[in-house]
């Protein structure tokens, strides 16, 4: 049981691509993978923030909302270049970021509620910024951030892979790291070890936010297009997913970088799985939702071990 | 449930003045802004207070206020339930399935199957152990899955063929649309049982502490059980009336219906941390929304993307102003 809470994730992936290798055709390819890898990277660098926050035992619903602020934001700067547009979309995401922040670490508020409500006034902003319109991005150098590659790896890919690597350098290596984890394992010890948990928290929840800027700005960039009113829409729920099966506790007092990337990656290749083998996408939803219960049960028998 | 008592012959302090100042407009700060929403309105937009407006409004009330009692309950033990806007749909589904059979099917079958998924959850929160959020995302991600696995990816909707069945959403009695009528049997027999029962009662002590409620002797886990069961039930019941006022089970219908019925009970003022509160409060912050989303309509000009930025700086202001009210209360 022990070897399955550590590992789950990964005898779960390595299983679903044995049974790919030898029951679907034209799975194992180089071109597939890259397609799987370019269509993972909204949802994993919103689990990137999701795991910095469910570390501190809080929860973000806004991220969906924020993509659809930067990809709001993007048409209006886009004229000045790819570089300003996408500062201008991470600073508007990291307001949302501060609004959560600000009502959870300093007023107390319940991470659910805070960011519920800014998951709802976050996308209206973001609708009311783009004047409810979708809007095509012709500016080939977004354009080629989604759809090319430099030696075979494709842009969104590799910001993907260094967000991942930045993002546990900051949990592993860093100060930082090791305060938000104290604040998740417990708020009132780290507030009695004198930490600063307030700004901690309030940290957390920008850099969630920025990291789903992020996500939305790769978005938009691959679909060509500002789509504020459906981009990311429910995306939170398969970050929460992907960080909950990669082995980080909804309790918080840990955040497991390298299993959410395993978690994202588990939820791209059932989903990949089920439609190469045309199976409806309904049931792609039915079997994430038990594989979510499967790996908290599991999660569950670890917490009464320790 | 705090009653504070003033010691006897000492002249009231301060402190107590500001604790009765806040317990108040908890407690009654959703009404005070709603009987303003209405006076405003009433004033503002002739049609407002029009016949055909009030009752627009409770029936669009009336379907939130039926999910928004079920999660009031599971609220109440200090959990939560995602899965209400899936359920939702699969009742309205199942309600027009069950029509081709009649009425009585229309409205069994919704009811047994929401149910039964309610006892699932329940089952693997109570029981099981699991968090409420987990196990009630993946009812919200499997149950929406049914409803599109059973509905050929939502390109199906069943329509409600049974006449009598549909009569239960549209046909009035007194001028009140039956929908109405029964979310406020709902919130009657809700009430009763919250506070004059024993399982009311359990739930409440639940959720104000599940360790001191179960060594008073109150079955926590069969508590924690039944308001999944309940809520399930609600969002079920509350589908099918949907359904049968709609004439057809639509599958994309409910989504993000969760997140509103979370947005009601708290602004009417019960606690997400659980033990406190009451169906009637959750009455008026459905009421609330329904206010403000009727008022942005009247205004005509503003779009239904300025309303969710309403909506959600509402939400915004009223969890900032209780968190900091319950506050001056701990003092």
């Amino acid at each position: 049981m022990a070897y399955l809470q550590q590992y789950g994730v990964y005898i779960a992936i390595v299983l679903l691509l044995m049974y790919n290798a030898a029951f679907t055709s034209n799975f194992i390819s180089v071109d597939n993978f890259r397609t799987q890898f370019i269509q993972m990277v909204p949802v994993l660098i919103v689990a990137l923030g999701m795991a910095l926050v469910i570390g501190t035992q809080g929860i973000d619903l806004s991220g969906g909302a924020v993509m659809a602020l930067a990809a709001a934001v993007i048409p209006l700067y886009i004229g000045y270049g790819l570089i300003p547009a996408a500062a201008m979309a991470i600073f508007a995401g990291c307001l949302i970021g501060v609004a959560n922040g600000a009502m959870i670490a300093f007023i107390g508020v319940q991470p659910i509620v805070a960011t519920l409500a800014l998951m709802v006034a976050g996308r209206g902003i973001a609708l009311v910024v783009a004047n409810e319109q979708l809007k095509s991005v012709t500016n080939p150098t977004i354009l080629s951030l989604g759809r090319n590659s430099i030696v075979g790896v494709p842009y969104s890919v590799l910001v993907a892979v260094i967000l991942v690597a930045v993002v546990a350098l900051l949990v592993n290596r860093t100060t930082f790291g090791k305060q938000l984890v104290a604040v998740g394992g417990s708020r009132r010890a780290a507030e009695l070890a004198g930490l600063p948990v307030k700004r901690i928290l309030m940290t957390t929840y920008i850099l969630a936010a920025a990291l789903a800027a992020v996500a939305g700005i790769v978005a938009t960039a691959r679909l060509g297009a500002s789509v504020p009113s459906t981009l990311g829409n429910l995306i939170e729920l398969s970050a929460i997913t992907a960080v909950v099966i990669g082995g980080t506790p909804l309790t918080g007092g840990k955040v497991k970088v390298v299993g959410t990337v395993a978690g994202a990656l588990l939820l791209q290749l059932i989903a990949a799985t089920l439609i190469k083998n045309n199976v409806p996408d309904a049931y792609s939803q039915i079997t994430q939702a038990v594989i979510i219960l499967i790996a908290v049960y599991i999660q569950r028998g670890k917490l009464a071990v320790r | 449930m705090s009653v504070i008592v003033p010691e006897a012959g000492l002249p009231t302090t301060k402190r107590f003045d500001r604790e009765t100042l806040a317990l108040g407009a908890q407690k009654y700060g959703a009404t005070v802004v709603l009987a303003l929403l209405v006076v405003i309105g009433t004033i503002a937009f002739p049609t407002f207070a029009s016949v055909s407006n009030v009752s627009n409004i409770a029936t669009q009330s009336s379907f939130l206020v039926i999910v928004a009692a079920g999660m009031t309950f599971v609220i109440l033990t200090g959990g939560i339930d995602l899965s209400v806007g899936s359920v939702f749909a699969l009742g309205g589904v199942l309600a027009a399935y069950g029509s081709t059979f009649g009425s009585v099917e229309a409205l069994l079958l919704p009811l047994v199957a929401c149910g039964v998924i309610g006892m699932i959850q329940g089952f693997l929160v109570a029981y099981v152990g699991m968090a409420p959020f987990i196990v009630t995302l993946a009812g919200l991600l499997g149950v929406r899955g049914i409803v599109f696995a059973s509905t050929n990816a939502g390109s199906n909707t069943p329509i409600v063929s049974d006449l009598s069945f549909k009569a239960i959403g549209q046909e009035t009695l007194f001028g009140v649309r039956w929908p109405v009528i029964i979310a406020i049997v709902v919130i009657i027999v809700g009430t009763v049982l919250l506070t004059r029962s024993r399982g009311g009662q359990s739930i409440l002590a639940v959720g104000g502490s599940e360790s001191a409620a179960a060594l008073m002797g109150v079955a926590v886990a069969r508590i924690k059980f039944s308001v999944y069961v309940v809520s399930g039930l609600c969002a079920g019941l509350a589908g099918a009336l949907n359904a049968a006022y709609s004439s057809s089970g639509v599958p994309t219908v409910g989504a993000g219906l969760e997140l509103s019925a979370i947005a009601a009970v708290v602004i009417g003022g019960t606690l997400l941390t659980g033990g406190r509160g009451n169906l009637i409060s959750t009455v008026v912050g459905v009421l609330l929304l329904s206010v403000i989303q009727n008022l942005i309509n009247q205004v005509g000009s503003l779009s239904s993307s300025v309303q969710s930025v309403v909506s959600g700086l509402f939400l915004a202001i009223v969890v900032i102003v209780q968190t900091i009210l319950s506050r001056t209360q701990r003092l």
